[in-house]
């Protein structure tokens, strides 16, 4: 849910925290800065960035037969599938499955579908402990925080705070200064006895190959690969849109994903397995399929590109607007770019109203997005379906009637004019008594705040042409 | 060439010295300024705030003033208004299923060149003619840069102009924090790029801040006179016309 007044409400408190903008700042320009050279050095780079384009498009054309050959070949391999209708339903099986190994406890790879669902908290409501085991989520996880990035959940923290974080709520921090190999090295001797101990895991997925059931966790710290292969049962909740129709679609993705989400050639752990092989890994393996409003967007044939999404986290690291912000004043898991066009059509219109004009449109998202999302596109589109949603109601009257008003002006020259003279003498009028700007508020009062209005000139371009060409 | 200008209603209402600029560059390269006086807005503001219904009046309007065969060319001092028509046009025809509008449109279109991409991209220019004997910044406006990839003819245009002293945009491709109601629906957002945009311009050491929009000129030059900073903003149009002793 984005907090009340919406996104520029929550935006307001973001961009006056000085801490958080150079936390933000320094980390989104590192990445940014890293990316545009990991990209660079790729010859073809706009053909794969096509080619990734293609596959998306094509998997969600048929998506239904490629999520049934992607059950079938699951269940051949010794896995189970499950479909989740929304997330109540997914966090459920989660729990009756979790629930069925006797266990009370799961180590977790970092997964935006089950933050999505919120399924920890209602595993935790089950009696279930969840221990996130990425370190960023569990930095986010021992502050009781949530996620403000997909790849970095916790950039909007520096050092300084991870470390005092760290010797308060680690049970043995030992000695621990502001390095990150010290800060890791603490999380990781904590996390290892609690890997070795776990029955149960829980992991999101980046891919899943319907052609073959593969199912694939892209990651850096090699946390994935550990709950992947140690504890006995593997859980993977994934949302519908992730499947691939062949497992070479995988030679475009892994090298579309690692350039554009850590500026990486390859990611240090790539982990793939199919259904359960004896003797080697989980004995169980589920696969808990998620729709959760994917169908529903699905349906919207403008919208839907924002289900191609690989959620490499390019157009959160290049955007203006995110970087002054922060995730959490977008109010979702999915913050950025992609959060603004992916929030409204996942939920519902309602709560992320706000989130489609959280843009200045300027398209930074669409040259980075590795599978060519036009963002800027879907934005606007996004605005349209609100206004058209919300016409009738009370809600912006004041904006509609002025748009209404401007078209009606704009469909006449006579009109037309009469509107330049109009607001010509309302400026003359305002550039010698500033302060009637401000008495309403509204977008002139918005503007002033921090702006000089232009000074009103003595004609229009069309006066002075008249005069010149009788 | 018969050239058509697409004056843009901001242009028109607000920045006439823009347009004048515009019509002194071209006729003095020679060429026949036409302004057909039935024009008014493109229709970006309605389209990029959710009001597409309200623009396609507005797209008509401008298919049928421009749409005549008797212009070579249409040229606007408006990066963002130019990529509207380019990029919004077809897409908004063919979503009102107006096969009619959709079949003028591609016909129009490819035809509409924001200034500088004209003068350099289509008439293979890079000196003008200009003097203008000032230290100045030049800021890639988004549109310019991202829809109609403009890339260097801006620059080029400047470089070619006499007694200027071009000066480096630091972040120079990061957006400046118009986006037209963006401005006003996100104001402290658009503040907060706004002033990143004002350090990066002042860092430059410039006396002047140019652009190919209007609008973005318009948000930045707003926060550079409220603060008092003594760096002015001047139409790219406009240094282009400048000329020696004038
Ligand atoms: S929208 Fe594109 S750039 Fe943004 S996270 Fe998704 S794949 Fe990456």
């Amino acid at each position: 849910m984005t907090p009340a007044g919406g996104f520029p409400a929550a935006a307001r408190a973001a961009v006056a925290d000085s801490q958080l903008r150079a936390n933000l700042r320094g980390a989104t320009h590192a990445i940014r800065d890293k990316r545009a050279a990991a990209v660079a050095e790729v010859a073809d780079w706009e053909e794969l960035r096509e080619a990734g384009r293609l596959i998306k498009e094509r998997a969600m054309r048929h998506l239904d037969r490629h999520l049934e050959d992607l059950e079938a070949a699951v269940i051949a391999a010794g896995g189970q599938v499950h479909w989740a209708p929304d997330g109540a339903a997914a966090n459920r099986i989660v729990g009756d499955l979790v629930a069925a190994t006797g266990s009370a406890e799961a180590v977790k790879v970092k997964s935006l579908a089950t933050d999505e669902i919120g399924l920890n908290d209602a595993l935790a409501a089950r009696g279930i402990d969840v221990l996130e085991t990425d370190l960023a989520e569990l930095i986010n996880q021992l502050a009781g925080d949530t996620s403000s990035h997909i790849l970095v959940p916790a950039i909007h923290r520096n050092r300084a705070e991870i470390r005092e974080l760290f010797l308060r709520e680690l049970p043995d921090p030992g000695e621990l200064d502001e390095t990150p190999a010290a800060l890791a090295g603490a999380a990781r001797r904590f996390l290892r006895e609690r890997f070795l101990r776990a029955e149960v895991a829980i992991s999101g997925a980046n891919f899943a190959v319907a052609e073959t059931g593969t199912v694939g966790v892209v990651e850096s710290e090699g946390n994935g690969r550990m709950c992947t292969t140690l504890p006995r049962t593997l859980i993977t909740v994934m949302g519908i849109e992730k499947v691939l129709p062949r497992l070479s679609d995988l030679e475009v993705m892994l090298q579309l994903l690692p350039r554009s989400s850590t500026a990486e050639r390859m990611n240090p752990y790539t982990s793939l397995w199919t259904g359960v092989t004896p003797g080697d890994g989980p004995e169980g393996f589920h696969l808990v399929l998620l729709d959760a409003g994917r169908t529903n967007a699905l349906r919207d044939e403008v919208g839907r590109q924002a289900l191609h999404c690989i959620r490499c986290s390019a157009c959160l690291n290049v955007c203006p607007v995110y970087e002054r912000t922060g995730g959490h004043a977008y109010g979702s898991v999915y913050p950025g770019p992609i959060g603004a066009i992916l929030t409204p059509q996942l939920s519902d219109l309602e709560s992320g109203a706000t989130l489609p004009w959280a843009s200045s449109l300027c398209g930074a998202c669409y040259d980075v997005c590795p599978v060519k999302i036009d963002i800027p596109t879907v934005l606007v589109h996004l605005r349209g379906e609100v206004v058209r949603r919300e016409a009738g109601g009370s809600k912006d009257a004041a904006e509609r009637l002025s748009m209404k008003a401007a078209a009606y002006a704009f469909g006449s020259t006579t009109r037309y004019r009469r509107a330049q003279r109009l607001a010509l003498r309302a400026l003359r009028v305002l550039a010698k008594v500033p302060v009637l700007g401000r008495l309403v508020p509204g977008p002139l009062a918005a503007w002033i705040t921090v702006r000089d209005l232009p000074e009103p000139p003595p004609e229009t371009f069309g006066d002075w042409w008249r005069g010149r060409r009788p | 060439m018969r050239v058509g200008l697409f004056i843009t209603c901001l242009g028109d209402t607000l920045f006439p010295a823009t347009g004048r600029a515009t019509v002194a560059v071209l006729e003095r390269l020679g060429h026949t300024v036409v302004f057909p006086a039935e024009q008014t807005c493109c229709g970006q503001m309605h389209a990029n705030s959710g009001y597409e219904e309200e623009a396609l009046p507005l797209v008509r309007g401008f298919a049928r003033c421009f749409g005549g065969d008797d212009l070579d060319a249409i040229v606007a001092p408006s990066g963002s208004c130019v990529a509207m028509v380019r990029d919004h046009y077809p897409r908004l025809a063919a979503e009102a299923g107006d096969a009619a509008l959709a079949e003028a449109v591609a016909a129009l279109s490819p035809r509409v060149f924001e200034l500088c991409e004209f003068l350099v991209g289509e008439l293979g220019l890079e000196d003008v003619g200009a003097f203008f004997p000032h230290r100045v910044v030049y800021h890639p406006s988004c549109h310019g840069l991202r829809m109609l990839r403009l890339d260097e003819a801006p620059l080029r245009l400047l470089g070619g102009v006499g007694g200027i002293e071009l000066r480096e945009l630091g972040e120079a491709e990061t957006c400046c924090g118009f986006g037209g109601t963006f401005a006003v629906k996100n104001a402290d957002v658009s503040a907060a790029m706004l002033a990143d945009k004002v350090r990066a311009v002042l860092d430059s050491g410039a006396e002047v801040c140019t652009a190919t929009d209007s609008s973005c000129l318009m948000h930045i030059d707003g926060a550079l006179r409220r603060q008092r900073t003594g760096v002015r903003t001047v139409h790219v149009a406009e240094i282009l016309a400048a000329v020696e002793g004038r």
